[in-house]
């Protein structure tokens, strides 16, 4: 290979694939850019971030205490919490506890992707965190976000897809964002008994069917929305759901996801076209089993993954080609991730993909080799660049397509996060000229080079740097 | 001649335009103002505007159904009481409800559904530019702009929208703008970006005092009542400076309620309140020249679920507010909510196409010509007439 074509490799490795380069990682990758690639594809996932040693199990039952001891503060009569309390107001103080654990993963979150060496590794984490959503925009879901991602996702990205699938929908977060947890069969032995009963105690409506998970899972995390389901088969996959529960506060000893059969429909199930006989929990692991398995899965997983890494508009070649390597192999990810690498198409030179806020905030660390050391760093320039950190405002996730961040507005927050992180930063890099082609190799054009060599000032050239159409894209 | 350049700009965004000639009256009054709201997750008609004369309604929501608190409109309608300001319009004869309408889509997919009510495609991922940018681009030389971080599908396309969200002022005396403009030059997205940023920043700063109020929305999906008010406000601001934009949209997120939909829904609700209060109060006497729409990409099922809260359904409520409106009744009509009334036994049945209700507005609001509206903003939908009499 002529040298130019795999400098400009190197360079495409680390900025398109991985997370944008930490100084000297260009130099390494260009050696052998697709095997610097595949070096970073592991059976044991990408590397949690810190939770403050927290997991999930413990954030439930931290929330059950600020839902314990706000149901007593209003017993007591004092006035609900609603940001008025006093600061040493028990509730006021467990609330404050769930939003400093959430502020804090997030950090850890961000520190990592600005420190690991694994660039690629980390995005590829990115992308499936991002596949199977769950948001913070739940107070009961937000203490969850980081331990779901480290639990479900992070160490199954290079597993096969019917496990990561199965983690992700059975952990506790997803079963609180997406309803699943309260939902109950129609003629359950709990919903009859409860009918019997008359109400429910405490006065509350009869519980019942909530079809949101089983919708989303057909809709965002496997068939994709032209998949060849019906409103009537997710009817009947949010049936054979049901019995999915977390433990509350009568299920003494149990913490976590249990399985309630008193509350799971009873009678078989049929979900596009396959009859499941009648069963307890393992109804709804075969429907998934099966949902893993179809091709219709394999061509829109797909699809998201050449979109996410190659062109918001993908190659119909490249889909195919990770299509292939899913389908002969049973859905291992790992193989998937070196067709990528493998395919021809990943590489096209031109840079189609814009970064969104959360990549060009840790490559813009990456580049100037630090990380976000407060919470105050990170949230207010990704809020206002509309992706609050864990906060998607939808079960789909953050968008993958340029248009929605290339808000005229956006441009111009994005220009001045990076005159405010230069201000403090850019004066203590030495040349800049050198920081540009540590940070975009090959990638770095005549116009942005003469650019920066001309500015004014360190502080000018390195928000310059950070602002070039090529930093911007990858 | 605003022909030749709508051509290429219709082609660009991958619409047939059968037609070269004026699409817009050229007489559209340069006061008017036009704002959508876009309400995300599939807003519950049924809350908004509940039918609490209807003898159905409340056996359907059961713990849902709102009683005497609601804020009566006629016999049969009333809306939630978090919406006194939409109120207060209600009874000037300034917000009327179209209780009973739905985008052509039926797949209760939010994703699907706000795709085809933010393209005004009659199908899913037909276009991937919005219909209130498209009928910018008919109306020629108008200013448009969105509020929000990011840039909603409804204004993107052929026409270069503005966008504005809340953030600090810019550094005057940098020369990094103008540095960016010129490498931006051959970049075909930030280029244009940029530049319409930095002329958003500039009005930004001439309009001045609101702007500073909106700073607590910084990144929320869910505004509070405050910052949303402050939002409204700003926006109004940009409306109503000399020379700024007649057409704007903004989002609200959040209102997918399936679970504990009361409290929820009410927060939103009211942020949505007090946006339009804020807008209202904002534009002075612009008001009498404004019309808002506050739409959603589909209503939720008519029957509470088995979680205290409402899945997804079809027919929702839209909210037509302005004091350029026509003062009259509901919008459409009422389809009941009698069993076999139902969209399939589930949801409130879609008795008027979104599209009608919308070619309605920018006809006889904007001036927009029935051939454009039929085939440019909405297309393949001539057999949607426009709804009269609105404006």
């Amino acid at each position: 290979m002529a040298t130019g074509q795999r400098d400009l490799e190197g360079a495409i490795a680390v900025t398109r694939f991985g997370l944008g380069a930490r100084a000297g990682e260009i130099g390494e990758a260009v050696r052998d850019p697709r095997g610097w690639l595949k070096a970073q594809v592991r059976r044991e996932g990408a590397e949690p971030f810190s939770t403050n040693g927290e997991g999930s199990t413990q954030r439930l039952i931290e929330f059950r205490d600020y839902r314990r001891q706000r149901a007593m503060a209003e017993q007591a009569g004092s006035p609900p919490a609603d940001g008025s309390g006093r600061k040493d107001d028990p509730v006021m103080k467990a609330r404050q506890f769930v939003r400093d654990n959430t502020t804090g993963d997030i950090l850890g979150r961000v520190q990592v992707a600005a420190q690991t060496p694994a660039g690629f590794r980390e995005r590829w984490a990115l992308f499936w965190a991002n596949h199977f959503t769950v948001s913070a925009v739940k107070l009961q879901v937000a203490g969850l976000v980081g331990p779901f991602e480290n639990e479900a996702i992070r160490p199954r990205i290079f597993g096969r897809f019917i496990d990561l699938l199965g983690a992700a929908e059975t952990h506790p977060a997803m079963l609180l964002y997406l309803d699943q947890a309260q939902s109950v069969g129609p003629n359950s032995r709990a919903a009859q008994f409860q009918r019997r009963r008359g109400t429910r105690e405490g006065g509350g409506p009869a519980r019942g069917l909530n079809e949101n998970l089983a919708r989303e899972i057909l809709e965002l995390h496997t068939v994709g929305v032209d998949g060849g389901y019906t409103q009537a088969d997710v009817t009947e996959f949010a049936r054979a759901l049901t019995g999915l529960s977390i433990a509350g506060p009568r299920d003494a000893g149990v913490e976590g996801v249990v399985f309630r059969a008193q509350t799971h429909e009873p009678g078989a199930r049929t979900v596009m076209g396959v009859l499941y006989g009648d069963g307890g929990k393992e109804q709804a692991s075969a429907i998934l089993a099966d949902l893993a398995a179809r091709p219709q899965t394999a061509r829109f997983v797909c699809t998201k993954i050449a979109r996410h890494f190659v062109a918001d508009d993908p190659p119909p070649a490249l889909v195919a080609r990770l299509e292939r390597a899913w389908l002969s192999t049973d859905g291992d990810l790992a193989r998937v991730a070196e067709a990528l690498i493998d395919a021809p198409e990943a590489w096209e030179p031109f840079p189609a993909k814009l970064k969104t806020p959360y990549e060009f905030l840790v490559s813009s660390y990456r580049a100037l080799g630090g990380e976000p050391r407060g919470i105050g760093q990170v949230a207010g320039v990704l809020g206002g660049l509309g992706q609050r950190p864990f906060g998607a405002p939808s079960p789909k996730g953050w968008p993958d397509e340029a248009a929605p961040w290339a808000a005229s507005d956006a441009l111009v927050k994005r220009m001045q996060f990076a005159q405010q992180i230069a201000a403090v930063a850019g004066p203590l890099v030495q040349d800049p000229s050198a920081l540009a082609t540590l940070t975009l190799g090959a990638r770095l054009g005549q116009a942005s080079r003469i650019a920066i060599a001309r500015a004014e000032s360190r502080a000018e050239a390195v928000a310059l740097l950070l602002m070039t159409p090529e930093f911007q894209r990858r | 001649m605003t022909g030749p350049r709508l051509h290429r700009r219709a082609f660009a965004a991958g619409l047939s335009l059968p037609f070269l000639a004026r699409v817009a009256d050229a007489a559209v009054p340069a006061n008017r103002k036009f704002v959508v709201i876009v309400c995300r997750g599939g807003m519950d008609g049924l809350s908004v505007a509940p039918p609490i004369g209807d003898p159905d309604y409340e056996g359907l929501r059961r713990a849902l159904a709102l009683g005497d608190a609601a804020l009566k409109l006629d016999s049969t309608f009333a809306l939630h009481p978090v919406l006194p300001t939409i109120h207060r319009l209600a009874q000037a004869g300034q917000a009327r409800i179209a209780p009973a309408v739905a985008s052509p889509d039926r797949a209760r997919s939010h994703f699907e559904a706000q795709d085809v009510l933010e393209t005004g495609a009659p199908g899913v991922y037909a276009t991937t530019s919005g219909w209130l940018n498209r009928a910018v681009s008919a109306m020629g030389k108008v200013e448009a702009i969105s509020v929000g971080p990011t840039a909603p599908l409804i204004l993107r396309g052929p026409a270069t929208a503005g966008s504005w969200s809340p953030g600090r002022a810019l550094d005057a005396e940098a020369r990094l703008p103008g540095l960016l403009q010129d490498l931006y030059k051959q970049d075909p997205l930030l280029g244009p970006a940029l530049a319409r940023g930095l002329q958003t920043e500039t009005l930004a700063r001439d309009t001045g005092a609101a702007m500073s109020a909106a700073g607590g929305m910084r990144g929320q999906t869910v505004p509070g009542r405050e910052a949303a008010r402050a939002m409204g406000e700003a926006l109004a601001g940009f409306l109503k400076a000399p020379n700024g934009p007649q057409v704007a949209a903004v989002s609200l997120d959040g209102f997918d309620t399936h679970a504990n939909q009361a409290p929820l829904l009410a927060v939103r609700l009211a942020s949505l309140d007090a946006l339009v209060d804020g807008l209202h109060a904002g534009l002075g006497p612009v008001w009498r020249d404004t019309v808002v729409l506050a739409v959603t990409e589909f209503g939720r099922t008519a029957r509470m679920n088995g979680t205290g809260g409402t899945d997804h359904g079809t027919g929702s409520t839209a909210l037509i507010m302005g004091g350029a409106l026509k003062a009259g009744g509901i919008v459409g009509d009422w389809p009941t909510l009698k069993r076999q009334a139902l969209f399939e036994d589930r949801d409130v049945y879609p008795a008027l196409d979104l599209r009608a209700l919308e070619k309605g507005l920018l006809a006889e609001h904007l001036g927009l010509e029935r051939r454009a509206l039929d085939s440019l903003v909405f297309p393949e939908s001539a057999s949607v007439r426009p709804l009269t009499g609105l404006v």
